[in-house]
């Protein structure tokens, strides 16, 4: 008899990179349901336009670097990317601002740099802050959450997609008129003209800790992140590490004058503070890779979100914050390497 | 599973093909001739040298051959001298020689008596017994080293006193200050065993210690670490932590050698994976053919892909059935496809860190990854390769299903080749100065002795000297002269 002769280990694999990026996937469903509920489908049309244009860039792409497409498409990482990216674009959004997204974000960020696992930078936010930069206006449209008694009822599933494809509402709807700025945009031009926190505070998409229907949201966030720790798919470090950075900076400076600088909850539950600590940060290709590493990376990225939110020129950071922070991550991973058992220090 | 029946007795193969080099040291060396009747227990290859030990007929009958063959030995398949007996089934026993009354007559015995580390080792017992480094704790390792194998339960769950028995000779041959008997978490009928036993025995000196069954839990560094908090050296030996770590089964051989006089002759081999009909633990006459030991389970059941020699963490594929056990041989694996890892490709790293979170030693196998692609060997020792265990925790955790084991131990070879070579450079530089040097000394010989010379020409007397062989030279002239 012949058997045949492989290299231990035999045992099987406990994982795969389709299963890990599965479970992302299903993290992040409630939270995409609480977005549709309170700012209507807008993230679904994007997450199906982003993810439609990242797998064809990512083909492209791979076509071009001659290697084998179909692995790649089915491994989940460039859906991934575009349902993150999908979440960072405002609800209202024309067609070609998740497909520019999506595609800086694979072609550039991806697969320039070597493809999966040799990207310095995060996709997602490469893409993001590709349409931050170039189209500012477009990445405004965010529309009020349902409930916020505004005057305006939200935009329907089929004025979305309409919106989506064609740039432009039903006439009886102005963009100008339905659009809403984001809690943290009105924070920070109601502080540059010199209101205090507490009147801003005040307006109808306050209430809760960082906002109406982003209390909801970035909640949702918070479970899909904690099924992604328990589930071993994400360590606790960088987390934690990044939402206590962004929480004591806060608490410090809200103890110090309450009226121009917001409360730690506010920060943590508005913005991308939950998104970016649990699936953004947490992206293992551009991560730290030691404990320790992560605990420094995710503090910076933390201590970056709220300069750039107080004292920077965007509402938020963790875009650039994350980025930023990717590029300490060769120079973390080499100086943060752990004792070897058996050896000195 | 393969613990839900008692340990399987009675195997007798017709042949036995009983290897020369079972041990980690040198090999044993032939004492038997072709024809020569033996009976079980006789020495049949005395140990060839330190670190060696002895091999016995692991039953009575007659000398077959003493030939080359393929042996899987804890460095992979190599070949060795084998001697094959062809058994009688009479199962006549050698006379026993009695234990003897000194402490290294009793270790030399054991070295004898083939006494090995049935952990999987076999590093000699009697050499890490008489090994008089400042080890103050013995360290019983009841703990499996792989998840599979379960020949250890087996054996503290039905010879418990032999097993205790064995621990106290150890002690007192090592003069250990205390003992720390290891059992993992989920064996509690193996613990209770062992426990009352030693309470039997009216034993207080054992401390019993149940660890956590987590892979590699049962490997020497790090149930020292687990145990005691201190490390073994990168490079060295628990000894090197004060710690001495001894096997059940080598245990229990020694106290079964002390009482009885019967050296190592056959150990308990765990049989399992769906592809054997009768999963067990097998008490298997050493040599006995992997196929024999097969059939002696009820053959093989369905379509085998691959046969596993020790654990499915660690053990290595056979390319066939007709290869013996030997003294290491703690596990058969008989598995289906579908419950081992077929290498269908392999994503590219995604740098998430789940292999350094398994990795033991805590290294960083993502990092040495690169380092090992690239085959940048100082990058490679700074990251720890040496101390690279090779137990195949990161490959099961890694997501992207990479090979790391398989390119670390492919890293390590490739390693000490090029530094074999290296210092095989270095030594013909060094050769090749000393050369130049021994030269440049020579001539300086020969410049010093003209020197001297010169020197001596400058001195008083060599004037004189000068003055007399011109005058002679002159009056050599003048006779010339006068003889024209
Ligand atoms: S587990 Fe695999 S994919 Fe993850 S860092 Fe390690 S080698 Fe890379
Ligand atoms: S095989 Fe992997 S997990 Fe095991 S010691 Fe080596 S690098 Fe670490």
């Amino acid at each position: 008899m012949r058997f045949e002769l492989k290299p231990p280990p035999h045992a099987l694999p406990t994982t795969s990179v389709p299963k890990v990026m599965r479970h992302v996937i299903y993290a992040l469903a409630p939270a995409a349901f609480a977005h549709v509920w309170f700012f209507g489908w807008g993230i679904c049309i994007n997450a199906l336009i982003a993810t439609a244009a990242a797998l064809g860039a990512e083909a492209l792409m791979l076509r071009v670097r001659s290697r084998p497409v179909k692995p790649a498409l089915l491994d989940g990482t460039a859906t991934v990317t575009a349902v993150l990216l999908a979440f960072a674009i405002p609800p209202l959004a024309p067609w070609w601002v998740p497909v520019i997204g999506a595609v800086s974000a694979i072609v550039l960020a991806k697969h320039l740099y070597g493809g999966l696992g040799s990207n310095l930078f995060n996709p997602a936010m490469v893409g993001y802050a590709v349409l931050l930069i170039s189209f500012p206006v477009e990445m405004t449209y965010w529309l009020p959450p349902r409930g916020a008694e505004l005057g305006h009822s939200p935009v329907g599933a089929w004025d979305s997609l309409r919106f989506a494809v064609t740039g432009s509402l039903p006439q009886a709807l102005a963009v100008d008129a339905v659009t809403q700025a984001t809690p943290l945009d009105l924070v920070r031009e109601g502080l540059t003209s010199m209101q205090t926190l507490a009147e801003v505070q005040a307006g109808p998409l306050f209430g809760g800790m960082g906002g109406r229907g982003w209390d909801w949201v970035n909640s949702l966030i918070a479970v899909g992140g904690l099924y992604l720790l328990f589930r071993g798919i994400i360590r606790w470090h960088i987390p934690v590490s990044m939402l206590a950075a962004i929480a004591v900076l806060a608490a410090v400076f809200h103890t110090l004058d309450a009226s121009r600088f917001a409360s730690a909850s506010f920060h943590l539950f508005s913005g991308a503070s939950l998104l970016g600590a649990f699936f953004i940060a947490t992206d293992p290709v551009s991560a730290a890779t030691t404990n320790r590493g992560r605990l420094i990376y995710g503090a910076g990225i933390g201590i970056l979100v709220y300069a750039i939110r107080t004292w920077g020129g965007y509402p938020d950071g963790v875009a650039f914050a994350v980025l930023l922070m990717n590029a300490t991550v060769p120079l973390l991973d080499r100086y943060t390497r752990p004792r070897i058992y058996g050896r000195p220090r | 599973m393969s613990t839900g029946t008692p340990i399987a007795r009675g195997l007798l193969p017709e042949r036995l093909i009983i290897p020369m080099d079972q041990q980690a040291g040198p090999a044993a060396v032939p004492v038997v001739e072709v024809g020569q009747r033996v009976r079980k227990g006789e020495m049949i290859g005395r140990p060839g040298g330190l670190r060696s030990a002895g091999v016995h007929a692991s039953a009575s009958g007659t000398i077959g051959a003493i030939r080359e063959g393929p042996v899987p030995t804890v460095n992979g398949l190599t070949t060795s001298l084998c001697v094959h007996l062809q058994t009688d089934g009479r199962d006549e026993q050698a006379p026993s020689e009695g234990w003897p009354r000194e402490r290294d007559a009793r270790i030399d015995a054991i070295c004898n008596a083939g006494i090995v580390g049935l952990g999987g080792a076999v590093f000699s017992t009697a050499e890490k017994l008489r090994d008089d480094a400042e080890c103050d704790l013995l360290i019983l390792n009841g703990a499996e080293c792989e998840p599979y194998i379960s020949c250890d339960d087996m054996l503290m769950r039905e010879h418990p006193l032999e097993v205790v028995r064995g621990a106290l000779a150890m002690m007192d041959l090592t003069g250990a200050e205390s003992t720390v008997f290891a059992v993992e978490r989920d064996k509690p009928d193996a613990l209770r065993a062992v426990r009352e036993a030693a309470a039997q025995l009216g034993d207080t000196r054992i401390e019993f210690a149940r660890v956590p069954t987590v892979y590699p839990a049962g490997g020497e560094r790090q149930l020292v670490e687990l145990l005691t908090g201190r490390e073994v050296p990168s490079g060295s030996y628990p000894p090197a932590a004060g710690c001495i770590c001894q096997n059940v089964g080598t245990a229990f051989a020694l106290d079964r050698f002390m009482r009885r006089g019967e050296p190592l002759t056959s150990r308990i081999v765990t049989v399992t994976g769906n592809g054997v009909a009768h999963p067990a633990n097998v008490e298997v006459p050493i040599g006995t053919p992997i196929g024999d030991l097969i059939h002696f389970c009820g053959g093989y059941r369905g379509d085998v892909t691959r046969l596993i020699l020790g654990g499915n963490m660690m053990g290595y594929a056979l390319p066939g059935d007709n290869l013996p056990i030997t003294k290491a041989g703690n596990c058969i694996v008989a598995a289906h496809a579908d419950e081992i890892r077929e290498s269908t490709g392999e994503w590219p790293c995604i740098r998430c860190g789940d292999c350094a979170d398994v990795c033991p030693p805590r290294l960083l196998p993502q990092q040495l990854l690169r380092a090992a692609t690239v085959r940048d060997f100082d990058q490679l020792d700074s990251l720890g390769l040496n101390d690279c265990i090779e137990c195949g925790c990161c490959d099961i955790a890694c997501p992207s299903q990479i090979a790391l084991t398989e390119r670390f131990r492919q890293a390590k070879q490739a390693w000490a080749v090029v530094s074999q070579r290296a210092a095989m450079a270095d030594l013909a530089t060094r050769r090749h100065r000393r050369k130049l040097a021994r030269l440049a000394a020579q001539t300086e010989d020969i410049h010093r002795q003209q020197d001297d010379l010169i020197a001596a020409i400058g001195s008083e007397d060599s004037r004189a000297m000068i003055e007399a062989a011109v005058a002679r030279a002159s009056r050599r002239r003048g006779e010339s002269d006068t003889a024209h």
